[in-house]
């Protein structure tokens, strides 16, 4: 029989003022087992904690029930407190009188009732414990991001730095990500490629990190310490360590008419091609859609003036298999499609472009080297009108739009206009927004100066829609403030629209069992303080892949990320939940449900030699589990039909026991 | 009429909650009358969400809405204004009794201005 005592928290008036805590320890006096029980103000409080440690020496106590918050709040402590008592910190139960109880009721009779309830089950549940010692696993010190933008870069180098090796997925050809696509930096206006390629050239050359370009993670297994990945690289058909991306075989290449995915398709490139000047790693990709020879075995050009030799054209996917013991998921974001805004004439006019096809515009290495011209005949605009929200901040039954307000559209639209003013100041910029967002250090300033010093005008109102009209864009909007409708003529339009998660975040949080949000965002284990983390042990998150974010940002929480997964990697051994399933083997007739429901792959089945009457011996199939891949979900113990599968910690008889001793 | 029971009459008929506008005014830049209207879709929104309803429910611009919905289509809030300027309309005409429109009331309305469309519209929906 155990020796239990029992210790109710007040909370303060959290608890103690809608149950009347001096009744739940009377009551619970005269519980089975209970030898001890006492009421405190704060149990969680050194004092509070030194009630309890006095007790377990005093009364002898074998179990303990504290009834206060929920477990996710203080079971911790309370097990460091029995602990430093000598006592085994999983004899440990909490019953939760505060979210489950004193905050839910308002009556103080109803609520007095309930807790002693809770804290019967408790008790009822602290007799079955058996004390429980958790496992360790070992730790491999080497980490996986996934994505190779200014996130993924940051984390990388941050691990690399602390000694760790990296390795970086990119689905691209070259790491960069949106960063390399840009041309200056708000609110400093530094040129993004002349802060951004000096991180990428250290990527490169740190002797820790190894880059996966165009690359992607195919598959995920195992648990935090000990991930399995299959990564696959594909075919580029380009030799790596061999390409000294000379460049020959881009001039060389006659299939020279395919959308250029680095300029937004707004030039084209060859069928072998290198994205942009400064790629990480500078080497050529063939695409195999746009290939010649790939696609009819004629030209094999490219080969011929490759002095180098790296050309392979029977190069196939490669699956690289490798374990991690922490993984950073780093994928970013996109601008969402405009298909669905007919208002604001996309598809009709070349000349309505999005914000990101504006920095390719305007970047000296994008499409028409930095000179402002109309994609449509070259012209330079007089007239440009930037329309801040779209698809930002839409209702939620929108079919069209994001809810979120996409944070970074604000600050590069004043990037923009005053960057177009400055060096074009015979332009008109017009800029239609309905709130002004600027919460960050130099931020408003910036879009001040905007205004004050390079006579952006900025209109609070919004574009109703755009006609394209011979080679005007008739811009129709309204002004607010002077309650007028204006019309203007337009020579350019630039959409700020709303940003996403990658497309790829979906598939691969499925992956890692990671949870999402509504929106693809990937969920942190605590919006405020766990913010780089995924709930799921080992996945931690950096950048826009759990919320917009400008670069200062992204780089801050990248390098947050990165100080969580050197904390774990810096580690030998983990400490596992010793609350996992096991099988009775006696009792197991193979029968694989335990095996079909596990969603972490800890079950496997062996055939074991089992004594039978007589001396004769039999071969049985029966399942076992690896306790450090176990998260003890409890999913096989519902499903095992001959109760041989059974938790530890949460056993099937410590359930009844619980639900007797409320239905008492 | 209380005025507080016109507005709940409005925003009941409509169906619209004005509280999800975000007073971005897209309404009012798509809307093709706009140059017709004493007060615009979005002032619509906002008055009718103040309670403001008379001067609505005697101002012109009531008729001067083509029902053409464009304001409903682009609403990045789904507030709805051309239903709004609808639900007050048909305060006007409810306040009226039995003396909607007839066919009568017709020429004066016409105008070079008016589509001709509004003008069926308008009569299919206050005659019996």
């Amino acid at each position: 029989m155990q020796r239990v005592g029992v210790f109710v928290c007040w909370c303060g008036s959290n608890i103690a003022g809608t149950v009347d805590v001096a009744a739940v320890a009377e009551a619970l006096k005269n519980e089975p087992g209970v030898v001890f029980s006492t009421d405190y103000q704060y149990m969680c409080s050194q004092a509070g904690q030194d009630i309890i440690k006095n007790a377990i020496a005093e009364h002898n106590l074998t179990g303990i029930v504290v009834c206060s918050c929920s477990p996710r709040m203080h079971e911790a402590t309370f097990r460091k407190t029995a602990a430093a008592a000598g006592l085994n910190p999983y004899m440990v139960e909490i019953a939760n009188i505060r979210e489950q109880c004193s905050w839910v009721h308002k009556d103080m009779t109803t609520g007095t009732e309930k807790a002693i309830i809770l804290g019967k089950a408790a008790v009822a549940k602290v007799n079955l414990n058996t004390p429980l010692t958790p496992g360790e696993s070992p730790v491999t010190k080497r980490a996986l991001v996934i994505g190779g933008g200014i996130a993924g870069i940051q984390t990388a180098l941050d691990i690399a730095d602390a000694g760790f090796p990296v390795d970086i997925v990119e689905t691209k050809p070259t790491i960069g990500g949106k960063m390399a696509q840009l041309d200056k930096t708000f609110p400093t206006l530094d040129c993004a490629a002349c802060i951004l390629t000096p991180k990428m050239v250290d990527v490169a050359q740190n002797e820790k990190i190894r880059i996966f370009s165009y690359s992607e993670v195919e598959e995920v297994g195992g648990f935090v310490g000990n991930f399995d990945v299959k990564i696959k690289k594909k075919a580029r058909y380009v030799k790596e360590d061999i390409c000294t991306g000379c460049g020959a075989c881009v001039d060389k290449c006659p299939m020279k008419k395919n959308p250029n995915e680095f300029n937004l398709g707004m030039d084209n490139r060859p069928a072998i091609y290198i994205p942009f000047a400064q790629a990480v790693p500078k080497v050529a990709t063939i695409d195999p859609n746009a290939c010649n020879m790939l696609k009819n075995g004629k030209c094999g050009l490219c080969a011929r003036v490759c002095a180098a030799g790296a050309i392979d054209y029977t190069q196939k996917d490669e699956i690289i298999e490798e374990k991690y013991g922490a993984i950073v998921v780093a994928t970013g974001f996109n601008p969402i499609s405009m298909e669905k805004f007919d208002e604001f004439a996309y598809n009709q006019s070349k000349d309505v472009i999005t914000s990101l096809e504006f920095e390719r515009l305007t970047n000296a290495a994008g499409p028409t080297a930095g000179h402002l011209e109309r994609p449509s005949d070259g012209k330079s605009p007089k007239t440009i009108v930037f329309v801040q929200c779209v698809g930002s901040r839409c209702d939620a039954c929108s079919e069209k739009g994001k809810e979120y307000c996409s944070k970074i559209c604000c600050m590069y639209t004043a990037k923009h206009a005053m960057l177009t003013r400055d060096k074009y100041p015979d332009t008109d910029v017009y800029v239609f927004y309905i709130d002004v967002r600027t919460p960050g250090k130099n931020f408003d300033e910036f879009y001040r100066r905007a205004v004050e010093e390079f006579g952006v005008k900025y209109i609070k109102g919004m574009v109703g829609k755009v006609t394209p009209e011979g080679d005007k864009l008739k811009v129709q909007a309204s002004d607010l403030l002077s309650n007028k409708q204006l019309h203007i003529d337009a020579d350019l339009v630039v959409l700020a629209a709303a940003i996403e998660p990658d497309k790829s975040a979906r598939p691969l949080a499925t992956m890692l069992t990671a949870s999402m949000d509504t929106n693809d965002f990937f969920t942190e284990a605590h919006p405020k303080l766990r913010p780089v983390e995924s709930p799921t042990a080992g996945v931690f998150l950096s950048g826009a892949c759990q919320g917009p974010k400008d670069i200062p940002e992204t780089v801050s929480q990248a390098g947050a990320a990165a100080s969580k997964v050197i904390g774990l990697l810096a580690k030998d051994k983990l400490t596992g939940n010793p609350c996992v399933a096991h099988s009775n083997e006696l009792m197991c007739n193979g029968c694989s449900s335990c095996e079909r429901v596990c969603p972490y792959g800890a079950i496997t089945y062996e055939d074991k030699e089992f004594r039978m009457p007589n001396r004769t011996t039999k071969i049985r199939r029966v399942a076992s589990v690896n306790p450090a891949v176990c998260q003890g979900c409890g999913a096989c113990t519902v499903a095992c039909p001959s109760g041989a599968m059974d938790l530890k910690g949460f056993a099937n008889s410590q359930i009844i026991a619980e639900v007797d001793a409320i239905c008492k | 009429m209380n005025k507080n029971f016109i507005q709940e009459e409005i925003l009941r008929s409509s169906g619209v909650n004005p509280k999800k506008c975000m007073k971005c005014g897209k309404c009012s830049a798509t809307c093709p009358a706009y140059d017709e209207m004493e007060y615009h879709p979005h002032q619509f929104v906002s008055m009718v969400e103040n309670g403001d309803i008379e001067p609505l429910m005697n101002s012109k611009s009531l008729y001067r809405c083509l029902s053409c919905f464009a304001c409903i289509d682009r609403c990045p809030r789904s507030v709805q204004p051309a239903k709004l300027v609808e639900a007050v309309r048909l305060a006007v005409v409810r306040q009226q009794g039995k003396n909607h429109l007839t066919a009568n009331d017709i020429p004066e309305l016409i105008d070079d201005e008016t589509p001709q469309q509004l003008l069926v519209s308008a009569f299919r929906k206050y005659t019996k």
